[in-house]
């Protein structure tokens, strides 16, 4: 019998061509494999979300396995000794069976808890990315928007989730978002009993967030990052200044293999993280909550983080009730404004942010090129002002936890959230813009008159002056051009390149050059510096 | 004159008609007479009827003795002589019993190191022999509710019922995890998680500082068994199954935890991954 000869090296090729014979994907393929990405730390952190979000799914579907989304009273009569026999929800008695009596369930919800507030995280670290360098300019508003709607609808994936163990802490947040609802003038009691299906808690609520949360939202979810990605690969990824790179181009590697390879470490990365941190921090201990009941509350009840926000401005806003003698008389609640008014604002403000700003700057160009934040301190000084308002907003959301942790009068904690509302965003934004006025200033002082070498030299007449090496020739004059301008000689090649590797050296560091030199014995070869980095 | 005497002449001799002539000397003993009478009716009558003050007559103890000496050096300036208490300082120790005394003076709360919206607890200054003596002081000089013998005051305590009455009844305050919580004004409800048995049965009997009295008839001594069970079983002896409990305060520490952990360990993975090309 023959036998065939097997080539292994020629198995990819042939099952491509076998492939691209059946289906002729070749040609689009490779413009897609070949479509080339800069590279730089922070556009990664979009990244983060996307894979949370995928760490999210996969999670989640364990959890469905086992979670039984129905309020019908069940006597709990699991391996929790402090809640047996007591009546619970049957949404509750799954969640505690979830994380005592299944295999790994109490790690999948901790993950799962814990990718959600990463998800988050990452995009609000990645907004503000976006924002700082002023990636939103034309052409990519309606990406911006997209991402701006990712938070809003996270946010609702948060608090759908969050309220399906039905336990003591979430029932308390549901009760607060039904007052919320409430509070919408005319149509807030009909809103209110459409959703919970008559007065809260009702019957049905945890039914019907279920399967917002694992349907309706998801998916929303998905089509707008399929949107979010999609975009980006469109119009493609935008990039900083330097050398090689214009407005016209894209200056970076291959999203195969390079890029791809990068990203699937960088998701192992995350999901890495998240496992961590599931497997060390414990994260919404339920079964210290106790079931929901409506006369059941607690000392520091906080919605999980990004919710933290509202919680603040609640708790910063004064009662001021607008009565209306219409009829009977209505009633504008306080609880109003904070939490159905600002989120709108807000949510108006970060949309159009990317309009509103081409229309003062008259600038309706197409920009593919970042701006480093010092460049547009204007900019920066407004985000630096969402910055501590957000922030100002959140620690008073917690203000109870710190008044009691810190020691300090939790009245004087809500007056200074409320002094320190209306005055620290406009000194943030003040020293934000001083700050990128003097980063811009020594920039362009360095253009003029070169890096500072630290060498002192005396002059005849007895004054001291710093030597300071021109960056130009002796005629020319630089233009700043947006990208970081060198300030130390090591970076002008005066101590060679720096050693690679991250965490050890993988190489031999070169030898440093003394200066000034001193005579050299002329058998040892000195090796030329160079100012590079070496491949 | 006469006619003036006669007005001041007592009923009961107005009603005898006029007297014979009485020598000035029996008419003085006889007022004085009818005065003791009189007083010792009085007085009968009022020992008859008010017994505790009867109680006070008779003698202390001999560890109340003790404790009243404590009490008048280290207690005396801001409750004043007799525990009586005083404006602006400190208040009355009458009727607050044992109970009282043995939080305060035994979690160190008592005595202030100055006034402030509420005492902290600190390492206590007197021993348990000297708790117990200025304990009886109190007891015995006014009444009032006592903790029960013994030191595990939860051995028949139901965990489940416990945890109710907990949510209830105490989270409101000292939060779920029993971890301690803000009120207003600097005030605020200390952590459980130092407290004894005998400590947390007699807060709740005394209802010390800003916390309210959990009467006997409120919570029945078994009731306070389940909670004194689900506090030190549950919340202070169990081990957080899910790890490193962030201190129990809630989702703001977990939101912390993901920004200094999550996001800084991811950041520098970014950079790390960035930094190869």
């Amino acid at each position: 019998m023959k036998r065939r000869k097997f080539e292994m090296a020629a198995v990819p090729g042939n099952a491509a061509r076998g492939v691209d014979d059946r289906f002729q994907v070749a040609t689009p393929l490779r413009r897609l494999l070949n479509k080339v990405f800069p590279d730089h730390w922070s556009f990664l952190l979009g990244e983060i979300a996307l894979f949370s979000f995928i760490v999210l799914l996969l999670t989640g579907v364990f959890l469905t396995f086992f979670f039984e989304p129905a309020m019908t009273e069940v006597i709990y009569n699991g391996s929790y000794a402090p809640l047996r026999g007591t009546p619970m929800s049957a949404a509750y008695a799954s969640s505690l069976d979830i994380t005592f009596d299944v295999r790994g369930g109490l790690i999948m919800r901790q993950m799962h808890h814990w990718a959600a507030l990463l998800f988050m995280a990452a995009i609000v670290v990645h907004m503000l990315r976006v924002f700082f360098t002023g990636a939103f300019r034309k052409p990519r508003e309606a990406n911006w928007i997209i991402g701006s709607l990712l938070f809003w609808v996270g946010f609702l994936a948060g608090f759908t989730g969050y309220s399906l163990p039905d336990d003591g802490l979430s029932g308390t947040g549901l009760r607060i978002a039904s007052g919320i609802m409430l509070s919408i003038p005319v149509i807030g009691s009909w809103l209110t009993s459409s959703i919970f299906d008559g007065e809260f808690p009702g019957t049905i609520i945890i039914s019907r967030f279920y399967i917002a949360h694992v349907l309706l939202i998801p998916g929303l979810l998905l089509a707008l990052i399929g949107a979010h990605l999609g975009l980006v690969f469109k119009q493609k990824h935008t990039q900083w200044p330097g050398p090689g790179r214009t407005n016209d181009n894209v200056v970076g590697e291959r999203m195969f293999p390079r890029y791809a390879l990068k990203q699937g470490g960088f998701f192992m990365v995350v999901f890495g993280v998240i496992a961590l941190m599931a497997g060390l921090f414990q994260i919404n201990p339920i079964w210290l909550f106790g079931p929901y009941e409506a006369w059941v509350v607690s000392a520091a009840s906080q919605p999980d983080w990004y919710v933290m926000f509202l919680d603040g401005s609640t708790r910063l806003m004064p009662a001021w009730e607008i009565y209306i003698p219409i009829g009977d008389g209505y009633v504008i609640p306080p609880l109003f404004w904070p939490t159905v008014v600002l989120p709108g604002v807000l949510v108006g403000m970060s949309v159009l942010y990317p309009f509103i700003e081409a229309r003062r700057l008259k600038d309706f160009r197409s920009h593919n090129l970042l701006q480093r934040p010092r460049d547009v301190p204007a900019r920066s000084g407004l985000g630096a002002m969402a910055v501590t308002f957000y922030l100002v907003l959140a620690l008073s959301g917690a203000n109870d936890v710190i008044a009691d942790k810190f020691n300090i009068s939790l009245n004087a904690m809500t007056w200074g959230g409320r002094i320190g509302l209306l005055l620290l965003p406009p000194l943030a934004y003040f020293v934000t813009y001083r700050i990128c006025l003097g980063l811009q200033q020594h920039d362009r002082e360095v253009l003029a008159h070169g890096v500072e070498t630290g060498i002192i030299r005396r002059l005849p007449d007895g004054r001291f002056v710093e030597v300071h090496q021109p960056l130009h020739r002796e005629d020319g004059e630089l233009e700043y051009v947006g990208w970081v301008v060198p300030k130390k000689m090591n970076r002008l090649g005066a101590l060679g390149p720096a050693i690679r590797g991250f965490f050890y050296p993988i190489e031999k560091p070169a030898e440093a050059p003394v200066s000034p030199a001193p005579p050299v014995d002329s058998d040892t070869e000195r090796s030329e510096i160079s100012s590079g980095e070496r491949r | 004159m006469t006619s003036d005497n006669d007005r001041r002449r007592g009923l009961l001799a107005r009603l005898r008609g006029r007297p014979a002539s009485r020598s000035r000397g029996r008419r003085r003993l006889g007022a004085a007479v009818r005065l003791l009478a009189a007083l010792m009716l009085a007085g009968g009558a009022y020992t008859a009827f008010a017994p505790s003050v009867q109680a006070q007559d008779t003698p202390m103890s001999s560890a109340a003795t003790d404790g009243k000496a404590l009490f008048n050096e280290s207690c005396v300036s801001c409750h004043g002589r007799n525990a009586q208490g005083v404006e602006g300082r400190g208040p009355s120790l009458v009727g607050v019993g044992s109970a009282s005394v043995e939080f305060q003076v035994g979690s160190g709360r008592m005595p202030m190191v100055r006034q402030e919206a509420q005492a902290p607890r600190k390492p206590p200054v007197f021993n348990d022999d000297e708790i117990r003596q200025l304990g009886q002081y109190i007891q015995e000089l006014g009444g009032g509710p006592e903790v029960p013998a013994g030191e595990d005051l939860h051995k028949d305590g139901n965990l489940a019922a416990g945890g109710e009455l907990f949510r209830i009844n105490c989270s409101q305050c000292h939060a779920f995890g029993g971890g301690g919580g803000a009120l207003s004004s600097g005030k605020y409800a200390p952590t459980l998680k130092p407290a004894t048995d005998r400590q947390i049965y007699a807060a709740m009997l005394s209802g010390p500082q800003n916390m309210p009295v959990f009467g006997d008839n409120q919570i029945t001594p078994e009731q306070k068994a389940d909670i004194i069970a689900y506090i030190q079983e549950t919340l202070n002896h169990n081990q957080d199954p899910g790890g490193f409990n962030l201190g129990r305060y809630g989702p703001s520490t977990e939101g912390l935890a993901i920004f200094l952990v999550g996001i800084v360990a991811l950041v520098f993975t970014t950079l790390w991954i960035a930094g190869k090309s």
